[in-house]
């Protein structure tokens, strides 16, 4: 009889519960941006009909993507990277400075982009993993270290020069079929940057190993419960190290897709993208207190932002400030349905196990 | 059996010693004091003299640094309770600065453009700016308390947006006023050589030690931020208390902010307060206060940010150039973290145990 | 290694700073037994077992495993592969993953999954074993014995020659002990060999072949089930003869109930833990008591009294007068004290002094503004720590740097110091030694006669005897009876837990 009756509870307490934490989470911020999307559609129009504002958003956004894969990485295992902000400012200012003053090749400042992630990643992830510093003190160092040194390389801002440098810089990817008409009724190509490859290339990889690889399992393992993992045999600290070394180079490729769209190096580069980056992975429903997330809804996330961004600009707010109020006030509201989803379904698991029991 | 007893004692002497947190930034100032004493002598040398304004004033980095500490002692001060009670670090300070400052501004000067009088008294735009701060410290605390969100990432928030509503409460404009009453008070009081903040800083500081012996904050605080469990069974309300912290560290937001814009006269709303929360962090780390929570100590704190400022100063001192600040300050910071780790601590000790025993074998052999 | 031994420990040691945990044990557990390891809390049993896991490394000593010699385990990793699995008092599974990664995680050498395989691997374990979960499902939405059942189950997958079970039954109900019992015969003839760690006698003796008895970090002996009865087993694990215990039983109060008036009354009391809404009184100078087994609401039920969860609903009287208490601080003002069942998570304030722990609730029942001296303070704390006997370097010791039983002592001077009408103690006994348990129940005895209520939970029935004029005997968090007088014996108590709905 009880049996039955705890039967069709589960039955009743609905698809929801059943759902992981991660999709249900990913499902909301998807369901948002669709109807984002929609409402500008209809309300606005304008631009937004056209297929070259996705395009545009995603041109524009593509390093934010980037950076706030390896966020998601880092906050799936528990953890936090605020340095990537600063590692795309230096990334920028170095490579900047290298094609320009020191006469280097595209390829030469792709390897130091990647070099100056990987360093920043093997050091925060040593001092957080293998010395068990809190994740937020080492990475706001970090942080604070890579823009001080951007100065240090080059106080002024100023754009490169370099021919083979702006040639990959003005490549486009012309998508064919989706272009429109101007107002001469001119035919203009839908184009995305090689940015954007790079980052929908990362989504999909990274999409893949934390799904199907036993390395992207153990980083929700760690993440749900550190101790728990290290019982069920998982290398803890090797996950954590890994988490922020993989972020420190995807800060290092952002950073250089990030300097291939703005073409110049600037101390005050990117300033506040750690911010976005940590929004925009809460925004696509990875959760703080880690071992939930997910890459997709991730993207969701960075495309979530930069469309109220300019839903915002577009229905007349267009002051700068308005871009930090609503990043603020939507980041808000994300974590307080999570924090209120997760309260309500801690409860309804509380009742579900003292039910099982009768 | 002597040299034992006569190890432990002086095992029991040291570490007696290093249990006394304030210690720690102690230390560090010795450090930085005999570094500069060592590099360049005229480096404590006071001077006597008269401002533009006919003011006697008295000048020096010793002066400079008690000067332009004031902000981050302040800050220290309610950083250290948010630390204790929520086992977590407020990183709005600096744009919640800007807020208070935009409204401070905003009050005086009125809508207009630049303006020479003042619209409003002074203390009625510090009143408004302390509501206003503590207002933003309750929303902060909010979601800390009852939302439960780790304080870094709810405190996220207002650092995302706070410049950008500081910028909104004055139209974007950059409010200037000259009046010299209320630049008084960033500056030089009219006959008094000794930096007015100075004081500020002084009666925070008398305010705080008083909160803290006659009434239980302390001991509410920490209790909360050891054992929030306990605490509740105890009869403590851990929520209530947790966002008394966040609003009495937007208090202590308001008064740096009213010093700020008073240095000035005026506001700029990227710049103002820049880095602030890194170094009021740092502060109440330096103060050997636990980033996690649990037991503080006040005059640790305080002191640490002072520490801060004397480093800031001498950097200033060989040129460095204030965005390159940051870099040096990370390294400190890294090396402070470093030192004060566990599984640092733990290996260190070993080593400095293994050596004390060679040292003591070798002799009696 | 002896014949048929497929775990050998020999002189094992490991200490922690200030505490040797465990000095010079040896065990020996042998292919397809069951072997009970038993000790009071602090004996050495889950050092021991850390020991063996990885958790902790050993300072000294050997560990041999049939087939491999001599091995050194650093990790649970290593353990792992050296055929020890281990299933957990506190499930250590992820709850944000899905059942079946949960029995995967960790384990094989390939490097990517396929789902689909998983979920069909796991799904034919578990049906093997009776485990009646969707391998798809979080595990955080199951119940807390599924959850255990899932942890058993990846143990039993893995293939293990040694099966450490610490605990694992604490959670579980009856059919589902019986269930596991099954599952542990079921191993024992495949040859497996079984660690069984637990605090229910009955269990061991139900299903356990050999008894390794550890006591104060120290090996006690290694017996078979038969050559050991209860008694002396008990005995062996206190390291006294049952009669030491027997002293107190003279001074069993003689309470006479129709005299005094209920100094606290409640009507329909409930909470949001999930207790049946139920009555309950206790009068001046009273000792009564709430038993039944782990989970049966007992704590709940004394936790809704003092509005430590959230209350829902009830109406108290106190002294007569209705009054209301909805939280801890409404019940503290109200002369109600409590001292919790863990004392670590909801008794001590750990980087506090004793003298802070010992005011703390004094302070906060007089007011956010009207602190105690600091010389006032330090009286309050000598005097407790002289009335309770602590033993402590100073009054400004952190108390987590005290044994279980002053830290015990403190938080119970904390709640005297309050001067309440009503204590509720929730297992102030468990974890202490033998002797300050015999202190706490003549205290309780003492106050009681000086006019005090007390409410008094534990574990162990006899201590519940020794101290209780009435006992509340609750089962499935519903209250099943009242016990008084002469129906006070261990009998009648079991009989009244069992209940007598057998089917």
């Amino acid at each position: 009889m009880a049996n039955h009756a705890a039967k069709s509870r589960t039955a009743l307490g609905g698809r929801l519960r059943s759902m992981t934490d991660t999709n249900l989470l990913m499902s909301i911020t998807i369901i948002v941006f669709v109807l984002m999307y929609l409402f500008a559609m209809i309300v606005l129009q304008k631009g937004f009909l056209k297929p070259q504002t996705l395009f545009n958003i995603l041109n524009a956004n593509a390093a934010l993507i980037i950076l706030s894969c390896g966020m998601t990485l880092v906050m799936i295992t528990g953890g936090i990277d605020i340095s990537v902000g600063g590692v795309t400012a230096l990334v920028s200012m170095s490579c900047a400075v290298y094609l320009d003053y020191h006469g280097g090749s595209v390829f030469g400042s792709l390897l130091l982009a990647l070099g100056i992630g990987l360093a920043f990643g093997l050091i925060q992830g040593y001092l957080v993993a293998f010395l068990e510093i809190q994740p937020f003190i080492v990475t706001l160092a970090g942080m604070f270290f890579a823009r001080g040194m951007t100065t240090i390389v080059n106080t002024k801002q100023f754009n490169v020069t370099h021919e083979g440098f702006l040639r990959l810089k003005d490549a486009r990817i012309i998508i064919p079929f989706l272009g429109s008409y101007n107002k001469r009724g001119d035919y203009i190509d839908a184009y995305i940057e090689i940015g954007v490859v790079v980052a929908l290339l990362i989504v999909a990889i990274l999409f893949f190993v934390l799904k199907w690889t036993k390395t992207g399992r153990n980083f929700y393992a760690v993440g749900g419960n550190k101790q728990s993992a290290l019982m069920l045999g998982i290398n803890v600290k090797r996950t954590v190290f890994l988490s922020h070394l993989l972020c420190g180079i995807l800060a290092g490729i952002g950073g250089f897709v990030y300097f291939m769209h703005v073409g110049s190096g600037s101390p005050s580069h990117a300033a506040g993208a750690e911010m976005n980056a940590i929004a925009s992975s809460i925004i696509g429903g990875t959760m703080l207190t880690g071992g939930v997330g997910n890459i997709i809804g991730t993207l969701f996330g960075v495309m979530s932002l930069a469309l109220i961004q300019n839903i915002v600009s577009s229905i007349g707010l267009d002051q700068a400030w308005w871009t930090g109020i609503t990043i603020a006030a939507m980041l808000c509201l994300f974590l307080v349905i999570q924090s209120v989803i997760i309260a309500r379904r801690k409860r309804a698991n509380l009742s579900a196990a003292a039910g099982s029991k009768e | 059996m002597t040299t034992k007893s006569a190890r432990g004692k002086g095992e029991s002497f040291l570490s007696g010693l290093l249990r006394h947190q304030i210690v720690i930034p102690i230390a560090a100032l010795l450090l930085l004091a005999i570094f500069n004493l060592i590099v360049d002598p005229s480096f404590f040398r006071i001077t006597f003299g008269y401002n533009s304004a006919g003011n006697p004033v008295l000048k020096g980095y010793p002066i400079t640094i008690i000067d332009y500490g004031t902000e981050l002692a302040i800050l220290a001060i309610g950083m250290t309770l948010v630390t204790a009670a929520s086992g977590g670090q407020d990183i709005s300070v600096g744009a919640a600065i800007a807020i208070a400052g935009s409204v401070i501004l905003r009050i005086l000067c009125g809508t207009g453009e630049s303006t020479d009088g003042l619209q409003a008294p002074i203390i009625v735009a510090v009143l408004v700016a302390c509501v206003v701060a503590m207002i933003f410290g309750a929303f902060n605390g909010a979601l800390v308390a009852f939302f439960k969100i780790q304080p870094m990432v709810a405190t996220l928030i207002l650092f995302t947006a706070g410049r950008s509503i500081a910028a909104w409460i004055n139209h974007n404009e950059l409010p200037v006023t000259s009046d010299a009453g209320f630049k008084a008070f960033g500056n030089f009081l009219p006959g008094i050589p000794i930096p007015a903040p100075c004081f500020f800083a002084v009666g925070c500081f008398i305010v705080t030690w008083a909160l803290l012996k006659f009434t239980n904050l302390g001991l509410y605080v920490q209790s909360v931020g050891i054992n929030e469990k306990t605490s509740r069974l105890n009869g403590l309300n851990p929520e209530f208390i947790k966002l008394v912290t966040y609003v009495l560290l937007g208090l202590c937001v308001a008064v740096s902010g009213f010093i700020k814009v008073a240095r000035l006269g005026t506001i700029n709303y990227s710049v103002i307060a820049k880095d602030i929360e890194m170094d009021a962090i740092l502060a109440v780390a330096l103060g050997g206060n636990a980033l996690g929570g649990g037991k503080f100590n006040m005059p640790a704190s305080i002191l640490g940010a002072y520490v801060i400022q004397f480093l800031t100063t001498t950097l200033y001192k060989f040129d460095v150039q204030s965005d390159a600040l940051s870099a040096y300050k990370a390294i400190v910071v890294i090396v402070l973290v470093v030192l004060s780790a566990p599984t640092v601590r733990e290996k260190l000790s070993t080593l400095v145990k293994k050596l004390r025993n060679t040292n003591q074998t070798v002799p009696s052999a | 290694m002896r014949e048929g031994s497929v775990l050998e420990m020999h002189g094992i040691y490991k200490s922690f700073p200030g505490v040797k945990a465990l000095q010079n044990v040896d065990f020996r557990l042998c292919a397809g037994e069951i072997h009970a390891l038993m000790g009071e809390n602090g004996a050495g049993k889950s050092t021991l077992i850390k020991v063996l896991t990885g958790v902790y490394q050993k300072d000294a000593g050997e560990i041999r495993i049939e087939g491999k010699g001599t091995v050194q385990i650093r990790s649970p990793q290593e353990a792992q592969r050296a055929g020890i699995s281990t299933v957990y008092q506190e499930i250590s599974l992820c709850p944000n993953l899905s059942v079946a990664e949960n029995i995967f995680l960790g384990r094989g050498e390939e490097k990517l999954l396929s789902w689909r395989k998983m979920n069909q691997q796991a799904g034919k374990l578990l049906d093997s074993l009776g485990i009646r979960v969707k391998p798809t499902q979080q595990l955080a939405s199951c119940s807390i014995a599924v959850q255990q059942m899932v942890a058993i189950a990846r143990a039993v997958d893995m293939d293990c020659r040694v099966l450490i079970l610490d605990e694992p039954t604490s959670s579980l109900d009856e059919s589902e002990v019986a269930k596991l019992f099954q599952l542990m015969r079921d191993l024992k003839k495949r040859g497996v060999g079984i660690i069984f760690v637990t605090h229910f006698l009955d269990q061991v003796y139900d299903v356990c072949d050999k008894i390794t008895v550890l006591r104060d970090g120290k090996l006690v002996g290694e017996y078979a089930i038969e050559n050991l009865p209860r008694v002396e087993l008990v005995s062996k694990m206190l390291g006294k003869e049952l009669d030491d215990m027997a002293d107190i039983k003279n001074d069993i109060p003689v309470f006479n109930e129709e005299k005094a008036a209920p100094v606290y009354e409640v009507k329909n009391l409930s909470s949001t833990e999930g207790i049946e809404p139920f009555d309950f009184y206790i009068r001046r100078g009273e000792v009564n008591g709430f038993t039944g087994l782990l989970g049966s609401g007992r704590s709940e039920s004394v936790r809704a009294i003092f509005g430590a969860d959230k209350v829902t609903g009830g109406e108290v009287r106190m002294d007569g007068k209705s009054v209301k208490i909805t939280k801890p601080i409404e019940a503290m003002k109200n002369g109600i004290g409590y001292l919790a069942e863990d004392r670590k998570r909801d008794g001590i304030i750990g980087d506090l002094s004793v003298r802070e722990n010992i005011i703390l609730a004094l302070q906060v029942k007089t007011g956010f503004f009207k602190p105690f001296s600091k010389a006032q303070q330090i009286k309050f704390a000598d005097e407790y720590i002289k009335l309770l006997d602590v033993k402590t370097a100073s009054v400004n010791t952190p108390i987590k740097s005290l044994s279980g039983g002053n830290q015990q002592k403190v938080i119970l001077g904390r709640w005297l110091l309050t001067h309440p009408k009503y204590l509720i103690l929730d297992e102030p006994t468990r974890g202490i030694d033998v002797g300050t348990k015999v202190d706490i129940q003549k205290l309780v005895l003492k106050l009681a006669s000086e006019g005090m209520s007390v409410t008094f939970i534990s574990s162990e029935t006899d201590e519940m005897l020794r101290t209780c004029s009435r006992l509340i005997v609750m089962r499935d968090r519903k209250q099943v009876g009242e016990l008084t007088g002469d129906q006070l014996t261990q009998n009648t108590i079991m009989n009244t837990i069992a209940g007598g709905e057998k089917e």
